[in-house]
């Protein structure tokens, strides 16, 4: 059958196209249809990155066209690298990156170990957990607004039933302390799900046989579970922080919902100060030579985190 | 610690893997860190480098 299936293939080619094929060798074919995704390739990601680059060494500002562009060298990242600003700036990107990977790995790993028991209503309850994660970003900091709300908020007011605080006494969003609390938690609600998923699928990947070895080993289900259970989800483990670090670490859609970067610039994360720059302060150069560092740094660090990961899978 | 010195020498993949990866984290570290701002001003080129030498490194024999 399967020596059959080329030949029919063939057969069934239109005339015109089969003679034009004729000649061409199997790398050329290969090349025809790679061509294309390597010219988008290089159009959508390779051009502007490398546009990008160039732009960094200049002092060049889209809103004024006729102005001249200079060549200023290393002097954007020079000024960049001595912002008291944009440093403060990366310690509330590394404060929000820090909390949510710790809250998301937590909270996701453990309900992953919860619905990987056979219970009644499993299935139920994995696409109920699913849920806030095929939420649209712009819809989730919509109504974690209006959950927010000191008066009318439902969030203030199970915090205040539970501690017996007056739930008009604080706002989440407009508080300098609470705003970047507020952001971590609407992050981990969204974002625990997929965590879970990846971790179940990890779960589920272990072999029963292992547990039943161990079992007739004697070993407790403690030992089990730092034994067998997280050395083997442990890859799983480390992609999930990987996806959740380079998402956070780009996060934007979010926290312009939630607190546009404030109170004053609380919770101004480094994609926010970056639009600001690129956009509202309309410095092209200086915002494409923070974009490059930004870049050099994520992928930096995806590239020890890839390496990691092909060490854990190895062993 | 000899055996890591000697891989340097000899252009091993793994150590100089381990140092451009130490170099990277340090990087990171000094980028995000709230305490000294001359950590601040350097911690791109310590990254950058970190990263240029991995990038070279991972084409070393193992």
């Amino acid at each position: 059958m399967s020596r059959t299936s080329p030949d029919r293939v063939a057969r069934a080619t239109p005339g015109p196209v089969a003679r034009r094929l004729t000649g061409l060798s199997d790398r050329a074919i290969a090349w025809i249809f790679v061509a294309p995704t390597i010219f988008l390739l290089l159009a959508i990601n390779i051009f502007p990155l490398i546009w990008t680059l160039r732009l960094s060494f200049t002092n060049m500002r889209v809103n004024r066209p006729n102005e001249p562009v200079e060549w200023v060298g290393l002097r954007n990242y020079q000024r960049i690298l001595n912002d008291s600003g944009i440093w403060e700036t990366m310690q509330a990107t590394a404060h929000f990156l820090f909390w949510t990977l710790a809250l998301q790995i937590l909270i996701g790993f453990t309900l992953a170990w919860l619905i990987n028991r056979k219970f009644r209503g499993n299935d139920l309850w994995t696409t109920i957990i699913v849920l806030p994660m095929m939420l649209s970003p712009a819809v989730v900091g919509n109504f974690w607004t209006f959950l927010y709300q000191p008066q009318i908020g439902l969030f203030n007011y199970v915090v205040g039933f539970l501690s017996g605080a007056d739930p008009s006494s604080f706002s989440m969003i407009a508080d300098v302390r609470l705003a970047p609390w507020a952001i971590i938690i609407v992050d981990t609600w969204m974002w625990t799900p997929f965590v879970m998923l990846i971790c179940l699928a990890g779960l589920r990947s272990i072999p029963e046989s292992i547990y039943e070895a161990a079992e007739c080993d004697r070993a407790s289900k403690w030992r089990q579970f730092w034994t067998i259970t997280v050395p083997m989800v442990l890859p799983f483990l480390m992609l999930a922080v990987l996806f959740r670090g380079i998402e956070n670490f780009k996060m934007f859609d979010l926290v312009v919902q939630l607190t546009g970067g404030g109170p004053g610039n609380t919770t101004e994360v480094t994609s926010i100060n970056l639009k600001r720059e690129a956009f509202e302060k309309w410095r092209t150069g200086y915002s494409s030579a923070y974009a490059i560092i930004l870049f050099v740094t994520v992928f930096g660090l995806a590239s020890i985190y890839v390496k990691a990961l092909n060490k854990v899978k190895s062993r | 610690m000899t055996n890591f010195i000697n891989g340097l020498l000899r252009l091993k993949r793994a150590p100089w893997e381990m140092l451009a990866s130490i170099l990277i984290a340090l990087g990171v570290v000094m980028l995000m860190q709230p305490f000294v701002m001359w950590a601040f001003t350097w911690s791109f080129m310590v990254t950058f480098v970190g990263t240029v030498m991995f990038i070279i490194t991972s084409h070393f024999p193992e």
